[in-house]
């Protein structure tokens, strides 16, 4: 036994960074919705930042160790104790056998990400472990954690030595702070932007957005100034993807997110880069927004330092990991 | 591609492009979507990670990380993309014509199945017999999958039967075959749905254990031939 549900959260579900290549069956990618934090949680463990998270929203679960191993949380801060003491978030934290993580306080942020050390065994379908909640499929038996599941991981063996009867030890190193808490985020123009009125354009980029009630890992409603097509042409379906904001016909927006449909007919008016999708990811119904155009090239060179950092990160923490193991 | 037929290429985002034939349902662009999709997927570039064909246009979904670490210049990954989209070909449409799959699929259009049957006879003033006779009659096209795993719009359906969807979605069995418009389709597991339902299939569309859950791909043909409630009954214990 390894890790086991003492009390389930409002929806923990097993993620990784998605399942591609299957979209023309209309199966979509799924993923962890901030994608960013996800890999970051692995990264410090020196995993490979695809491995398989645990996604946590707030109420967040109630975990009981049953095996020694090292985790790391990255994302939300939900207040992470261990046996009731504190522990900080975007570190390496070694974990003995019987400590309980619990959250107790939900501090910034809608999603927290936990990262095992060892690999978690877990169902991959489709090349993915990412929970497919409408196909039952991937994860944990296709569905939310729920009290009592027992996830198992391999044993490792040096960590007895490392923790020497201690509850849980901290490791010395961390990673930058993950989560940027900013209310701007950076967008590309979709393909029926010009569908919308000049009046429309102006207010999409100068006015403020507010989160819906209607937020989930579907896609976040918005609500705010209401918005007009000039042109009253109906789109055919056509591929939308993580991060499309489509106009609805009542004006307002929508943001798909990570388990978005394939496919969908409203106005893709336009796109959140993927370097903020992960800002979005943290935001929460009543939080508050405003999109800020970009260029191609920015969004690229975004993304593409987002990952330099991820690599770096992870490449350092596996070797100071091999480090520690080995020197006690 | 050749300068026939037309098209352009949008960014989906930062990470994805849209070829758009023009936005229609329509046979012709669709044939281009599919063939443009066939020809990418069998040559599975590693930089590409998914290909979304739809109706009148083809997405692609490429790594970044990967264009980059091809790409010489200081061009975008988009542009990279979007040149090496161009230099595919679409002038051999008429050659996948053969190549295409026929799926046959058995429907009961029993009323206990066929929950909007009669509302369909109603407003086209048909009978029930003259409904399941056009539906069975042609052989239709899988335009595109999407909605859910494994939901095929395809098409075209007889005019005479032809409804619009409903208002608002309501509860559908797994199998249930709809009509929307002129589009005909069957749900893969049970959803909300709105396409007015005519029948049920006892085949499984979808399947989280099979080897390929998805049982149709883009571009198949299928033609449907009526069962009686038994031999669905049937099917249902057997084969399936």
């Amino acid at each position: 036994m390894s890790l086991r549900i003492i009390k389930a959260g409002v929806l923990d579900t097993i993620q990784d960074c998605g399942r591609y290549g299957h979209q023309h069956l209309g199966i979509n990618p799924s993923g962890a919705m901030d994608h960013f934090s996800a890999q970051l949680a692995h990264a410090l463990l020196g995993n490979d930042l695809n491995d398989p998270v645990i996604e946590m929203h707030y109420h967040a679960p109630h975990i009981q160790f049953e095996k020694e191993t090292i985790i790391s949380l990255a994302g939300a801060d939900f207040s992470p104790t261990l046996n009731g003491s504190p522990i900080p978030m975007h570190h390496p934290v070694a974990v003995g056998k019987s400590a309980q993580l619990k959250f107790e306080r939900l501090k910034n942020g809608a999603r927290t990400y936990l990262a095992i050390k060892q690999p978690l065994q877990v169902t991959k379908w489709l090349g993915s472990f990412s929970t497919n909640i409408k196909a039952c499929a991937g994860g944990w038996h296709g569905r939310a954690l729920r009290k009592n599941d027992v996830l198992h991981f391999a044993k490792e063996p040096h960590l007895e030595n490392v923790l020497k009867e201690k509850e849980f030890l901290i490791l010395p190193w961390k990673s930058q702070e993950a989560v940027d808490w900013r209310t701007e985020i950076s967008f590309l123009i979709g393909s029926e932007w010009h569908w919308m009125t000049e009046e429309s354009k102006e207010a999409f980029q100068t006015q403020w957005f507010q989160l819906s009630m209607d937020v989930d890992r579907m896609g976040y409603k918005l609500s705010g100034a209401v918005l007009e097509q000039s042109e009253h042409e109906e789109l055919v379906s056509s591929a939308v993807s993580f991060g499309t904001v489509q106009l609805l016909p009542n004006g307002q927006l929508i943001v798909l997110m990570a388990d978005h449909q394939t496919t969908g007919g409203y106005p893709r008016v336009a796109h959140i880069i993927s370097a903020h999708l992960p800002l979005l990811a943290q935001k929460k119904a009543n939080d508050v927004l405003q999109f800020r155009l970009t260029s191609l090239e920015e969004a690229e060179d975004k993304m593409m330092l987002q990952q330099k950092y991820l690599q770096s990160l992870q490449m350092a923490s596996k070797f100071r990991m091999e480090e520690y193991l080995h020197a006690v | 591609m050749n300068a026939n037929p037309s098209y352009s290429i949008f960014p989906l985002g930062d990470a994805a492009l849209v070829i758009d034939f023009g936005n229609s349902i329509n046979e012709q662009a669709n044939q281009y979507v599919l063939h443009l999709f066939h020809t990418i997927k069998k040559q599975q570039p590693p930089f590409i990670i998914d290909l979304v064909p739809a109706y009148s246009s083809l997405a692609i979904y490429y790594d970044v990380k990967a264009v980059y670490r091809q790409k010489e210049d200081d061009k975008t990954a988009f542009e990279v993309m979007a040149e090496w989209v161009e230099s595919f070909t679409v002038s051999e449409i008429a050659s996948t014509e053969d190549k295409k799959r026929l799926i046959r699929v058995p429907v009961c259009y029993h009323e206990k199945f066929a929950t909007d049957i009669l509302y369909i006879a109603r407003v086209n003033k048909i009978t029930v017999e003259e409904i399941i006779e056009l539906h069975t009659g042609a052989t239709y096209t899988i335009f595109m999958i999407g909605f859910l795993p494994g939901f095929a719009y395809m098409g075209l359906v007889d005019e005479r039967i032809a409804i619009p969807r409903k208002p608002q979605p309501e509860p559908v069995h797994a199998g249930a075959v709809g009509i929307a418009g002129r589009q005909t389709g069957i749900y893969p597991i049970a959803s909300p749905g709105g396409w007015q339902v005519v029948g049920r299939t006892p085949i499984s569309l979808f399947n989280k254990n099979r080897e390929q859950p998805v049982l149709f791909q883009p571009g198949d043909s299928i033609k449907f031939y009526p069962i009686t409630e038994d031999e669905f009954t049937h099917y249902k214990s057997g084969s399936a």
